[in-house]
């Protein structure tokens, strides 16, 4: 048995060999890299030469940086379109489908409204954002469609307009992250026993009581998931930003990643750019681990 | 004899009659359907203005408008994106990165997952959150030593760096959804090839991996457009025109300064074509599998 046992642990041995390519790559492209970002945020350093150890000098200049401040109340603004309003959105649109066209029309054509209401989530957002930035142009249809029906004095340079531009971007986002949501919680709706609707019908309630008393209670666990997974795509939000405003005007629509990507590759001040790629990796990481603990207990309750 | 008949009779009429209210429901159903396609209409809305002006002519846009319907087809417009932008050239270097990535990735992913899921090697779990965290955490902490990394050793601005930073965080990814798969692969089956004498190796290649192929396909078709759509990393790693892909010049377009309102709209139209199309290929999978995304 000794012997068996032996053989057994020198039999595991050997598959640590087929973790080797894995663990060179990670290490090289995040770990090295990740490692490196944070020991310059401590520095000064224009991308060329030494890197000058400062300290915690960068992270004082961000506690009284407008810019980094005015991006991280951006964030949260980007937090309604990104989360708030998909999830509701998706929550209401998911249980329609699920609970009333599924019935009453069929499985097809549910299927058919997913599949169109998830269209735009696989789209490339910058690609979106040609998209959206030719509608939203001052010229654009979004203000024709205005004078057609009568609403020409609401017409706007919905861009190019400090007012306007994060609402535009956050219709953009909100266009996007529909799909998501739908997607995640019909997967989840999926699981429930249909005969407690039928049950709850026979009882009288409407789809109204249905949805606050069965749907939303039993999608809490991917309501959970969908919502901390788009906190994390905020956090992160850089594509759509690009594409559409440039941060712009006057920073109206700055967010952490812009400001960190402004400060590597325009100002050159790398130290300060990495600072600011900390915080928002320590913000990251900090709901990365509440999700994660979440699907470790869900595994368990499994 | 008769009471049953007519308990059973009763029955059925009391079941029709849940099914009859359960199945329409006068004119409220209707209104809700109505409610819906108008969401459904809003959504699509925005491709549909692309198609109809991509296909006009720039004087037949100033004088009706975008909302009228195009009065035939004219492929001029998209043709002048196409040449302006070498789109040729973009869609051939995104497939080639992508198409790369996905099968590296699952390579990659696999022997991970391999020794992770059905080894069990000691730390498993560690290594999994370490995964996971490393595919969390933004790209803009990477990103500048990666630049920097790239330049030292003389391949910045080559598809090649493109490729292998995603291979690795696509195969982070893949290798966290492969690894809880494998953990519920049948022992028996391992344990009879390894009795048979089969390596190790023998047993991913011609045990484990034929199991496992529609898995390792989607996973591979995720990661094909998850890389197809990728913004951040090439726009850093890849300056020059040649090398970038279709989502990074459809983000440099705004610089580009396209006046032209129809040309603007032929540029959407053709970033939005590659997606479409694997859309109408691969829908079941990707609306499906997206609880898989999730973590993304």
């Amino acid at each position: 048995m000794a012997v068996a046992d032996g053989t057994y642990a020198q039999h595991r041995r050997g598959y640590y060999l087929y973790l080797v390519p894995g663990a060179i790559g990670f290490t090289l492209i995040v770990l090295i890299p990740q490692i490196a970002n944070f020991f310059l945020s401590f520095t000064a350093w224009k991308g060329v030469g030494t890197p000058r150890w400062i300290g915690l000098q960068n992270y004082q200049k961000l506690l009284a940086d407008d810019q980094f401040w005015g991006s991280m109340i951006h964030t949260l603004m980007f937090i309604v379109s990104m989360t708030i309003i998909p999830v509701a959105i998706g929550v209401v649109l998911a249980s329609l489908l699920f609970d009333y066209i599924r019935d009453q029309f069929g499985e097809r054509l549910s299927n058919l409204f997913r599949a169109g209401f998830y269209l735009p989530q696989i789209l490339p957002i910058t690609t979106a954002g040609v998209l959206w930035g030719w509608i939203l142009s001052p010229l654009g249809v979004a203000n024709i469609v205005l004078k057609a029906i009568g609403l020409a004095p609401l017409a706007q340079n919905w861009i190019g307009d400090a007012t306007w531009a994060l609402p535009s971007v956050s219709l953009m986002i909100v266009w996007i992250q529909v799909g998501y949501c739908l997607v995640v919680f019909m997967a989840g709706l999926s699981r429930i026993d249909p005969s407690l609707y039928e049950a709850a019908q026979l009882d009288g309630a409407g789809w109204w009581q249905r949805l606050f008393s069965i749907t939303i209670p039993m999608l809490a666990p991917e309501i959970f998931v969908v919502t901390l997974t788009t906190l994390i795509a905020a956090l992160k939000l850089f594509a759509p930003v690009f594409v559409l405003t440039a941060a712009g005007p006057d920073n109206a629509t700055m967010v952490p990643s812009y400001l960190t990507y402004y400060h590597f590759f325009t100002t050159q001040r790398v130290g300060y750019g990495a600072a600011i790629a900390v915080v928002q990796m320590i913000l990251t990481v900090g709901l990365a681990v509440i999700f994660l603990r979440f699907q470790a207990r869900q595994q368990v309750t499994e | 004899m008769a009471d049953a008949v007519l308990d059973v009779a009763d029955r059925s009429v009391t079941k029709s009659a849940a099914a009859h209210s359960r199945k329409h429901r006068g004119p409220g159903r209707w209104f809700i359907l109505g409610l819906v396609s108008l969401g459904l209409l809003a959504t699509l809305f925005p491709f549909f203005l692309t198609i109809i002006n991509a296909i006009k002519t720039s004087a037949e846009y100033a004088s009706s408008g975008p909302l009228a319907l195009p009065r035939g087809i004219d492929m001029v417009q998209l043709q002048k994106y196409w040449d302006l932008s070498d789109f040729g050239r973009k869609l051939l270097n995104s497939a080639i990165i992508s198409s790369c990535v996905a099968v590296f990735g699952v390579i990659l992913s696999t022997l991970n997952a391999y020794a992770i899921g059905i080894g069990k090697v000691k730390g498993s779990r560690a290594i999994l959150v370490i995964l996971l965290l490393g595919i969390m955490v933004p790209q803009e902490s990477i990103v500048y030593p990666l630049y920097y990394m790239t330049k030292a050793v003389g391949i910045y601005d080559t598809q090649l760096a493109v490729i292998i930073a995603f291979t690795v965080l696509q195969s982070a990814f893949g290798t966290y959804l492969l690894s809880s798969v494998l953990g519920s692969f049948p022992r028996e089956i391992i344990e009879a090839a390894d009795i048979d004498g089969a390596s190790r190796w023998q047993v991913l290649w011609y045990v484990v991996v034929p199991v496992l192929r529609p898995t390792l396909m989607v996973i591979g078709t995720f990661f094909f457009i998850w890389t197809w759509n990728e913004f951040l990393i090439p726009l850093v790693l890849l300056v020059s025109n040649n090398n970038q892909t279709v989502t990074l010049a459809m983000g440099l377009t705004r610089g580009q300064n396209l006046s032209d309102p129809v040309l603007q709209a032929a540029a959407s139209l053709l970033g939005i074509a590659p997606t479409i199309i694997f859309f109408l290929i691969f829908q079941r999978t990707l609306t499906r599998g997206v609880a898989v995304g999730s973590v993304k």
